[in-house]
């Protein structure tokens, strides 16, 4: 094996740059090996990191999850431009929220088949497809929004109307009659506005200017048919 | 003077005539139809955005021509070429379907042979859950003159009314792109609409129909009927007029039938659309178990109250 040498240049040029002076007198003989350990603190921290999750405890994992959860809640109910939902989507909370919006609109013992609010599979498939429908088109529309940044977000916008989906069913415990509806109108309303603002803030800035109304005509479409369910659900 | 002759001022129908004759080509560029020398290019507006670009476009019009060749179906921006429209666009042919004028083809005008998938989609999407909704709503309303009336959200008429307007709106335009691509032997000059040109057209004349049931919640019969009358009315005339250039040099039997059939089965939407989801109420209280057998769309609107159970 040659002479390991040191510096790009010659080493043997008689004028030699400060840097390299004194390195054309070392060889490495191939008698000596050259080994040893190179680490770099910062690194090894993090791969230690990374290697524990695996044998973190299941609350651990549990408890961070739900934070993540939690903080996206958080930002839907007091939407700022932030980058959050979008960065670090995930599909729970749509999940969660969906499945209780469709477990409590589903119609209890109804005494006719055919009549009566939606049904558990109904409800999900007009949340699921809807948002997979919305989110296609956005994409068709020239949109630069990811397939699951955009249904993470319209998931976690469906909480302002499940918040009003529990309201209502507390006011029906009541006294039915005209102030019951006005109440429910009125809650309906500005949960439908909210999610309606919120999903705007987050999804607005990804679509083609002359197109921001095309993409967002849908998400209306979608919350007011959500809203409707609500509205109508009489236990 | 030939020069004169030459000079002379064109109409505007001669582009619509010529974009009819070369159905490939699109509006984006107007160098292929450049007139001989000494006329007058009219300036051919083609709206939208893409108006400013035509000085620029000349070189790049064989480059154009050449990317007619779409990409292969299973591609995402094979599909996404039938996206591509503006808010303004979409605003400006929703105009053109609510104001049909004789002589002014829907797609010549207004589409300029760039059908786009959108308005289509979303219209019928709008259109059967409005009339799910205004069906429900009139229950509500009615609920409040006639408290023994029961109430119930009927979720159902959701999936009816869905399956309802787009099967229509996608299955007759098949039909009829099919039967005008068999007789197209006979027509000389016009090439016939393509399958999304049809299906374009027939979506948005549907978009008169959902002011027309916002409308129908007004419980007053008379005036239900005159809206009913005025949407179909203005629809089936913007249907027609879209057609007429294609029919016009058909046989006379074969282009009466065709329009005819083509107005009669938009009646028969509109008039099933009334019935089925605007059930007049009065029928509703009488008899529970009516519910229970599936609604006959024309038998409804005379009903025969329900005998009572024998005691």
């Amino acid at each position: 094996m040659a002479e390991a040498a040191e510096s790009p240049g010659d080493p043997r040029t008689t004028s030699p740059r400060p840097l390299f002076a004194g390195l054309s007198e070392i060889s490495i003989s191939q008698d000596i090996p050259v080994e040893g350990e190179i680490t770099i603190p910062m690194r090894s921290r993090i791969r230690e990191f990374d290697s524990s999750t695996l044998n973190e405890s299941v609350q651990n994992t549990i408890m961070r999850d739900l934070k993540a959860v939690g903080k996206k809640f958080m930002h839907v109910l007091y939407p700022r431009k932030s980058n959050t939902l979008l960065r670090d989507w995930d599909l729970w909370g749509p999940l969660v929220l969906c499945v209780t919006l469709a477990l409590m609109l589903q119609r209890g013992s109804a005494d006719n088949e055919n009549d009566g609010g939606p049904q558990f599979a109904e409800v999900f498939v007009i949340i699921w497809f809807g948002a997979v429908t919305i989110t296609l088109n956005s994409k068709l529309l020239g949109g630069n929004i990811s397939f699951f940044q955009s249904l993470c977000v319209l998931g976690y916008c469906i909480l302002p109307l499940t918040v009003a989906l529990l309201v209502c069913r507390l006011v029906l415990l009541a006294k039915p009659g005209p102030i019951n509806f006005i109440v429910r109108l009125f809650v309906v309303i500005v949960m439908f506005a909210w999610s309606i603002v919120a999903s705007t803030a987050f999804l607005a800035d990804s679509q083609p200017p002359n197109r921001k109304a095309l993409a967002i005509y849908p998400v209306f479409l979608f919350y007011f048919v959500i809203s409707w369910m609500i509205l109508t659900f009489a236990p | 003077m030939a020069a004169a002759d030459e000079l002379a001022f064109h109409e505007f129908e001669e582009a619509t005539n010529l974009l009819a004759e070369t159905p490939n080509v699109t509006t984006v560029s107007r160098s292929d139809q450049r007139p001989p020398e000494g006329h007058v290019a009219v300036a051919v507006d083609p709206g939208g955005s893409y108006g400013a670009e035509d000085e620029v476009e000349s070189d790049k019009t064989a480059l154009l021509q050449e990317q007619q060749q779409q990409p292969g179906f299973w591609t995402f921006s094979y599909y996404q070429s039938f996206f591509d429209v503006d808010t303004s666009q979409v605003l400006d042919r929703i105009k053109g379907s609510l104001l049909p004028r004789p002589g002014h083809s829907f797609v010549r005008h207004h589409l300029r042979n760039r059908p786009d998938l959108y308005g289509p989609f979303w219209i019928c999407a709008t259109l059967a859950f409005v009339l799910a909704i205004t069906g429900n709503l009139t229950v509500v309303l009615a609920q409040r003159t006639d408290p023994s009336i029961h109430y119930s959200p009927q979720f159902h008429k959701v999936t009816v009314a869905g399956i309802t307007i787009y099967c229509y709106a996608w299955l007759v335009p098949l039909a009829l792109w099919a039967f005008l691509q068999w007789r197209k032997g006979v027509r000389e000059r016009m090439g016939p609409y393509t399958f999304l040109e049809t299906v374009c057209f027939y979506g948005y004349s549907l978009f008169i129909f959902i002011p027309t049931v916002v409308l129908w919640l007004i419980p007053v019969p008379w005036l239900q009927w005159l809206f009913g009358a005025l949407a179909l009315a203005l629809s089936a005339a913007g249907l027609v007029f879209t057609l007429w250039p294609i029919v016009r040099e058909d046989t006379r039997l074969v282009a009466s039938v065709l329009l005819s059939a083509v107005v009669l089965l938009h009646a028969l939407l509109a008039m099933g659309c009334k019935f089925y989801f605007f059930q007049p109420l009065p029928l509703e209280h009488m008899a529970p178990t009516h519910q229970n057998t599936p609604p006959h769309p024309h038998g409804v609107l005379t009903p025969t109250p329900p005998r009572p159970t024998t005691a």
